[in-house]
């Protein structure tokens, strides 16, 4: 019996050794700049699987060696100062390799550099939407009393860096490759998360505030959006699509997307039009 | 450290002495107390005996028995959920109805199963019994704690039948989705879960001046702090630990419950919800996330610190060897006690708080990983040298061990804030939880249960039985969880009622997800076996001997088995030693009870190294 | 033997060693020499100042926000700050006419309390109903639903004081009660009088600076 269970015990150590490097289920692969937190990861791995291995193997191995006979004694050992203050050290020392490169690599997480690209997300239940800056780079500001049919990010209509944000119709976003962006994410009712698997970042959205987080997309291809913080009933189906894209392929995409400005004018013939019609 | 010392006792042959006669007074003889003997209170008719109970160890058995009823219905709920992951095919569930159940599966298993279990059910039981008081402190009170319970279990439960059904906001009730109109159950489910909540926070202060007190001022004669057994250390510093983090879940829910009632803007900003103005303005919606992950980090601890403190007495209980580091062992769960009110904004890493936040608290994080790792360490070197008796409570206890190291380092994970961000949010964090939080401390509940059945009915559990739950519940959760980290690692976001047409995610991941549903169907299945054996072995067990296990702590030492009212006959107990004097040197027994007066003890010689 | 011992002393004593098994053999069992209900009493003081910092940590917090609005102090609170004070002034020489034994005095003491602490309820519901008929409604602004959260929660510690204080005062009237247990019980409900009162001037105080 003992035998049993010792083997039991080992062969559930050596089986999650065996389905860490042999299962097919690993991350997707970075298109970010955030390699970095996949280094951590994996030097986190190592350290706690190696104590992960130990410790289990340890316990088999007590199980088996040291099974009960009823003519044995067991050791009578209250304590063991030397020994518990060493194993204190070592794990100290453990921890410490594992929090001094994780501290290193959120310093430039939440460090934007200046010359990044500035993006608003714009989240809803349930969906995305998002606004680049226009030429003068400066998104415009916002308030959530300004929002109405006409004016969807509820853009603060006095203020003139708003005219030439572009709005971006529809829930895919285009990024231009190896530039940095830094998200403002911005929220108008709950709780959201802007999140792509492939770039590692993550952020919630806070109605009343901006929140951000940046990247530099490293690899060309088409991504997808998902909520990462539970936002009701719809938060399984609020997707959307990231494309990086060389430049040309960008700029070809912003060009196409609308300004505030003629997106006002447009509406505005579009009521003019509407009250014509109703006034016949 | 190499200063020995002997006890004055020598070997005296085989002569069995015989309590009162033999006894040397010098070496028995303690002053008597000058505290009055506790006042009991009598009950007189059936109601006072068997449902208005004041007697502490009835009271736990109530509160045992509701909260893992309670906690069969999370159970049921999490299969259902299980199975809308595995085969969304079968279309049996609404996203709606699914998160309904996402969260009373955790919020009942939080709160109405874990913490109810072990500082309600277990603290009731024990630390009475193995403190030699004769009751709780106040048990009026405590019959108090046990009703406000029940209410707070019912009107949770009248939260399914109400219009809208229960809240559907998940466990944490963020606001402002928990009480806007897009959540299912944000108007009548939210509040009365709200008011369930108010009510088991009232119902578990009233229950832990109790437990308080009680270890503080009631012991038995020679019972100091440092001879009490671990699971006490670890069930008081739990509830002074509720005390003090119980409150801030309070404020949050009396908050949010105005904010949804009133409509006061403590929590809800300005918003646009569904297309409507909401004419809420200002609130803050992260204030709510610092007051509720106050109580919640604490809350981890609340339900891990008994556990810890549960499985070092099996440990040392079931090797025959004293619990290695006993003070080390009080000091690291007194030491993660404080720690825990430093650590609560790692659950906020990307909340969207001030990011700097992130320096501190990663680092208070990680610094509790130090007392965790040296209780993992004291528990394998309790093993060590040992005399293991394979015995149910020591298999749940080895498993517990794997099962907690698993959890515990992928914790280190989480706290790490760098390595938080890809992976929060994600079935990482889900496998990470429910393996340190749900799966390790149940195995020890399951250890507890097998450990001290014949205590409360006098008769022991159904070995085969047992072991057949045992290695299901063992193998197959670790089956279910250890590959649902990788899931996390793909990206696979909590939360998620379907995933299935996402691109980055391959077909192999919903294999898996299939594969995870049915060892959770097989894992919950084998909880039959267990509640079966559980019910049956009232009538049908195995009369236990008195004293079974052959431990030393004070419970065991009840004139009667199972314990009568009042708990000690004509007179309390006197403590002669700690709890862990097992195979000493010398002794003719390998294990010699804390109230052992000691002349009985034959041939005893501690060394101490 | 009981006497409240250095925290860290306690924790760093060897039970398994021969000296201090002999010194815990004559342990009392009890860590301090207080009555059970002295140290309920302070459990549930410490829970209800966590309780209030809470509160006040997360007024704090919420009035950064520039939607926050002060409210006027009703005249009115200065008055039933003023009968708090009075009843624990009360309070204080009640405990010592009832240690002196002094029987009408005390009767007369415990009576007038009962009366204020009405009074302050009272008082208070005077001052909602002020505020609301001008037009300050929980919903108007949040300093105002902070201001109607934290008098209903003092509110609601004072009646279970209240219902302290009636339980003590029927027991002092059933003269053949045990004297010492008397004192004691009062002792005990005027520290938690003493107690309300201090936390009523923090509130007070806070609501007043901001």
């Amino acid at each position: 019996m003992p035998i049993t269970v010792a083997i039991v015990f080992l062969l559930i150590t050596v089986g999650s050794v065996v389905f860490h490097f042999w299962s097919p289920w690993w991350w997707t692969e970075v298109a970010s700049n955030w390699g970095g937190m996949d280094d951590t990861i994996i030097l986190t791995f190592w350290i706690t699987g190696f104590v992960f291995v130990v410790i289990c193997l340890f316990v088999s191995y007590c199980v088996w060696k040291f099974a009960y006979k009823k003519e044995r004694r067991a050791e009578y050992k209250p304590e063991d100062k030397k020994l518990e203050a060493r194993l204190t050290w070592i794990t100290t020392l453990g921890v410490a390799a594992l929090l001094a490169p994780g501290l290193v690599v959120w310093n430039s997480y939440v460090t934007v550099p200046e010359n990044a690209y500035k993006v608003e997300v714009f989240a809803y239940q349930w969906g995305w939407k998002y606004r680049l800056p226009g030429n003068d780079g400066i998104l415009g500001k916002t308030d959530i009393r300004y929002i109405n049919d006409e004016n969807p990010f509820g853009l603060i209509l006095e203020d003139p860096n708003g005219k030439d944000d572009r709005l971006v119709d529809g829930d895919e976003l285009h990024l231009l490759l190896d530039r940095p962006v830094k998200f403002e994410l911005r929220t108008i009712d709950v709780l959201h998360n802007f999140y792509v698997p492939q770039f590692r970042g993550k952020m919630d959205m806070v109605p009343g505030i901006i929140t951000y987080y940046w990247i530099t997309p490293t690899r060309t291809g088409d991504f997808e959006v998902l909520c990462a913080e539970y936002c009701g009933s719809g938060h399984y189906a609020m997707r959307g699509r990231v494309i990086v894209d060389k430049e040309q392929d960008y700029k070809k995409w912003e060009a196409k997307q609308i300004t505030f400005e003629k997106m006002l004018a447009k509406n505005k013939n579009n009521n003019n039009l509407q009250l014509a019609k109703s006034s016949k | 450290m190499s200063d020995e010392y002997e006890h004055k006792i020598e070997a005296k042959s085989d002569y069995v002495s015989d309590a009162s006669s033999v006894s040397t007074p010098d070496i028995d003889a303690v002053p008597e107390s000058e505290l009055p003997d506790q006042d009991l209170y009598h009950s007189h008719s059936w109601w006072t005996t068997y449902v208005f109970s004041q007697d502490a160890k009835y009271i736990g058995i109530q509160y045992a028995l509701t909260a893992i009823g309670t906690g069969l219905l999370g159970l049921v709920l999490s299969w259902i959920m299980r199975i809308q992951l595995a085969f969304p095919g079968l279309g049996w569930l609404e996203p709606a109805a699914y998160y309904q159940f996402v969260t009373m599966h955790g919020m009942i298993m939080v709160i109405y199963l874990l913490t109810a279990l072990f500082l309600g059910g277990f603290g009731n039981l024990l630390i009475p019994l193995m403190c030699g008081s004769r009751d709780m402190a106040f048990p009026y009170v405590n019959m108090l704690s046990y009703w406000a319970f029940v209410v707070a279990v019912l009107v949770l439960l009248a939260s399914f039948f109400v219009p809208g059904g229960p809240t559907g906001a998940g466990w944490t009730l963020y606001p402002p989705q928990a009480i806007t109109a897009g959540t299912p159950g944000s108007d009548m489910g939210i509040i009365l879960m709200l008011i369930s909540l108010i009510l088991f926070v009232a119902g578990f202060t009233m229950g832990g001046l109790n437990y308080i007190i009680t270890v503080l001022q009631l012991r038995a004669r020679g019972m100091t702090l440092m001879r009490l057994p671990l699971t006490i250390w670890g069930i008081f510093t739990a509830t002074v630990l509720a005390m003090l983090a119980f409150p801030a879940l309070l404020v949050g829910c009396l908050m949010m419950t105005l904010d949804s009632l009133i409509g006061t803007s403590f929590f809800m900003p300005a918003m646009v919800s569904l297309g409507e103005k909401l004419s809420y303005d200002g609130g803050s919606p992260i204030l709510f996330q610092h007051l509720f992950w106050f109580f919640g980090h604490p809350e981890v601890y609340i339900v891990a610190l008994p556990a810890f403190g549960i499985v070092s007495d099996l440990l040392s209980v079931h090797a025959r060897k004293t619990i290695f580091g006993y003070r080390m062992m009080v000091w690291a769960i007194v030491g993660i006690g404080a720690l825990s009110f430093f650590v609560w904004a790692h659950h906020m890493y990307v909340s969207g708080m001030n990011p700097w936040f992130g320096f501190f608290f990663a680092t208070t994080t990680l610094i509790i990983a130090v007392p965790t790792a040296i209780k993992v360490y004291n528990w394998i070197l309790t093993l060590w040298k040992g005399n293991i008796q394979l015995s149910l409570p020591m298999l749940f206890s080895l498993a517990f061990i794997v099962t907690f190291l698993n959890g515990g380092l992928t914790g280190l994970f989480l706290g790490n804030v760098t390595v938080d961000v890809p992976l929060s949010d994600t079935y990482f964090v889900v496998a990470h939880f429910h393996m340190v939080m749900g799966i390790a401390p149940i195995l020890v509940v399951f250890g507890a249960i097998y450990h001290w059945y014949p205590l409360i009915t006098g008769r022991m559990m159904d070995e085969t039985l047992g072991k057949i739950h045992f290695w299901i519940t063992f193998v197959g959760s670790y089956a279910i969880y250890f590959p649902m980290h990788y899931q996390g690692f793909v990206g696979v976001p909590r939360r998620y009622f379907e995933i299935y047409d996402s691109p980055y995610i391959e077909t192999s991941t919903l294999l898996l997800n299939q594969f995870i549903t049915i060892a959770a169907l097989i894992v919950g299945a084998a909880q039959l076996v267990f509640l079966y054996n559980l019910i049956t072995s009232v009538r049908l067990g195995k009369k236990a001997e008195k004293n079974p296990w052959k431990a030393n702590s004070l419970e065991w030492q009840t004139p009667q088995m199972p314990p009568e009212h009042g708990n000690w006959g004509k007179e309390t107990p006197k403590v002669y030693r700690w709890a862990y004097d097992f195979s000493v040197p010398g002794a003719k027994e390998d294990y010699i009870p804390q109230n052992q007066p000691p002349s009985e003890i034959i041939g005893a010689k501690v060394e101490k190294t | 033997m009981s006497k409240a011992k250095n925290i860290f002393g306690l924790l760093a004593e060897k039970p398994w060693e021969k000296g201090q098994i002999e010194s815990d053999n004559k342990h009392e069992g009890q860590t301090l020499s207080l009555s059970k209900y002295k140290v309920g009493l302070r459990t549930i003081m410490a829970v209800s100042i966590v309780l209030f910092s809470l509160f006040i940590v997360a007024y704090s917090d919420r009035m950064l926000v520039s939607d926050w609005k002060n409210m006027p102090e009703p005249w009115l609170l200065w008055l039933n700050t003023g009968i708090l004070i009075l009843s624990s002034i009360v309070f204080y020489l009640t405990e010592n006419y009832s240690k002196k034994d002094l029987y009408e005095r005390t009767k007369n003491g415990l009576y007038f309390i009962g009366f204020l602490a009405y009074a302050f309820l009272i008082g208070q519901l005077i001052v909602w109903y002020q505020l609301m008929s001008t037009g300050y409604y929980a919903t108007t602004n949040v300093a105002n639903a902070f201001f109607y959260l934290f008098t209903t929660l003092h509110g609601l510690h004072l009646i279970g004081g209240i219902y302290f204080w009636g339980k003590t005062t029927a027991k002092f009237l059933k003269k053949n009660n045990d004297k010492k247990d008397i004192n004691h019980q009062i002792e005990i409900c005027g520290t938690y009088w003493h107690f309300l009162l201090a936390v009523w001037i923090v509130l007070f105080g806070l609501m007043l600076s901001s």
